[in-house]
């Protein structure tokens, strides 16, 4: 690891202010981030640690919507998620494994878009929206590819707000090396509709399988979606599977959502 | 440097400590803790394992300076007041977890992380709450023996 300079702030807006410096970025868990500097992938000058913002944890729920601080942990939305949205806390139940969870932030895996990380999934699939220090995004203009996203330099994952679905789940195929997704798929149906989001398939990152969403809008069952077939151009290919292995599990992690809703 | 300051092991420690040092060489290096091992620094292993305020972590992948001010125990922190092993490490000695050992510090803070969340577990549940701490030597078989021993639950566990 290259040496930079630490700091800790305790308030959103003194973090902001750090994150304008050159070279400074967030630093959320670490989980991902302290890797990736370790491989030299990454050289900031300054590491803005927002472990110290208590505004930033929790998780709380009024009138049907689930809102996540940005800073949250994995285990945390397990335990205060359960009653309200139990789909998303068993996802977050499932990353990594225990101190993966115990460390890692919503607003971290959001921030860097793993093509294969879980929660891209229900925010995508749940319609919800990103608020950061400056703004709220929706989950459909903020998903910008493989590890990128609609966030601006310097620009902070507040909270993430997830309008409650009245069916949903989550369906994970681990990798059982890396334990990320080999294909996720997180399936949401409210009054507005069905929503279908596929993580770990496609080398575009989160996407929504609008095919099957349809299917499901006009029959919410397993067998709705047997027929369909997701298109293997432009899925990963891998040591773990190939685009044509992966564009199946699509198929058949959607069947096992839906059954599991 | 900067100054880091927090309790481990139930005493307050300070050290002078760069941006980059991570808690698990601040425990080793910094205060001769080395019960807490490093096996691959890359978040996979689990040797590293600590608690921060109660919560089992990776300890090569949290820097130190984002300890500060908060409680930790190690594997040194384990044993009872009079010196003897702590249940969890007196079933690991009885149920033979062990081998070369060097998983073994990481093994006992995940598993009392766990008795403390969950103080009868059942062996799936163990078993899945030890998916992040690898064992090279003994097959994980008395390891899960051990921690479910250790929880006063019958040791009945099917692959020998
Ligand atoms: C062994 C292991 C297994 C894992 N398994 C899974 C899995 O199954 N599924 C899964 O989804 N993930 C998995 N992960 C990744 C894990 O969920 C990470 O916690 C997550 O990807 C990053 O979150 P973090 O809080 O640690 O962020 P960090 O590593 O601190 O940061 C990641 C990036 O986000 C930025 N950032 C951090 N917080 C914010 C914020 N609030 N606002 C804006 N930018 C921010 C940082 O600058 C950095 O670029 C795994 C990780 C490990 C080590
Ligand atoms: S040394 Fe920390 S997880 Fe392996
Ligand atoms: S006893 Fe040798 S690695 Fe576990």
């Amino acid at each position: 690891m290259y040496a930079f300079e630490f700091t800790r702030p305790k308030t959103v807006a003194e973090a902001v202010a750090a994150l304008a410096g050159e070279d400074a970025q967030a630093l959320g868990g670490g989980q991902t981030l302290i890797p990736t500097l370790k491989q030299r992938l990454a050289s900031p000058g300054m590491l803005v640690s927002l472990a110290g913002i208590a505004a930033m944890r929790g998780v709380s729920v009024a009138g049907g919507t689930l809102t996540v601080g940005g800073g949250t942990t994995h285990a945390a939305v397990a335990r205060g998620a359960a009653a309200a949205f139990p789909a998303l806390a068993a996802l977050a139940g499932r990353i990594g494994d225990p101190a993966v969870r115990n460390r890692g932030t919503i607003g971290g895996s959001l921030a860097n878009n793993d093509p294969s990380a879980c929660y891209p999934a229900a925010v995508l699939a749940a319609g919800a929206s990103v608020v950061t220090d400056r703004r709220e995004i929706a989950a459909d203009d903020f998903f910008r590819g493989m590890f990128a996203t609609a966030l601006e330099a310097g620009e902070i994952i507040t909270a993430v707000r997830f309008p409650v679905p009245q069916r949903a789940a989550y369906a994970k195929f681990v990798q059982p090396a890396s334990r990320f997704a080999l294909v996720g798929v997180f399936v949401a149906k409210s009054a507005a509709g069905v929503r279908v989001a596929v993580t770990g398939a496609s080398e575009g990152g989160v996407f929504r399988w609008t095919q099957a969403e349809a299917a499901l809008a006009a029959d919410f069952r397993p067998e709705a979606v047997r027929g369909l077939r997701a298109a293997a151009a432009g899925m990963i290919g891998d040591l773990h599977g190939s685009p044509e292995y992966r564009a199946h599990l699509v198929g058949v992690m959607t069947a096992r959502a839906v059954a599991a809703a | 440097m900067a100054k880091v300051a927090m309790t481990v092991n139930g005493k307050a420690v300070s050290g002078e400590v760069e941006g980059r040092t991570l808690l698990v060489q601040f425990l080793r290096e910094g205060l001769g803790l080395t019960g807490t091992h490093v096996g691959c620094d890359t978040s996979q292993c689990g040797a590293c394992v600590v608690h921060i305020d109660g919560a089992a972590v990776k300890a090569c992948a949290v820097f130190a300076l984002d300890a500060e001010g908060a409680s930790v125990r190690t594997i040194e922190g384990m044993a009872n007041a009079d010196g003897s092993l702590s249940a969890i490490q007196q079933a690991f000695q009885d149920h033979h977890a062990l081998q070369c050992g060097f998983c073994t510090p990481g093994m006992v803070m995940s598993a009392a992380a766990l008795l403390a969340e969950n103080p009868k577990p059942t062996e799936r549940e163990v078993r899945e709450y030890l998916e992040g701490n690898l064992c090279r030597c003994t097959g994980y078989h008395n390891i899960v023996k051990a921690i479910m021993a250790a929880s006063g639950q019958e040791v009945a566990i099917a692959a020998e």
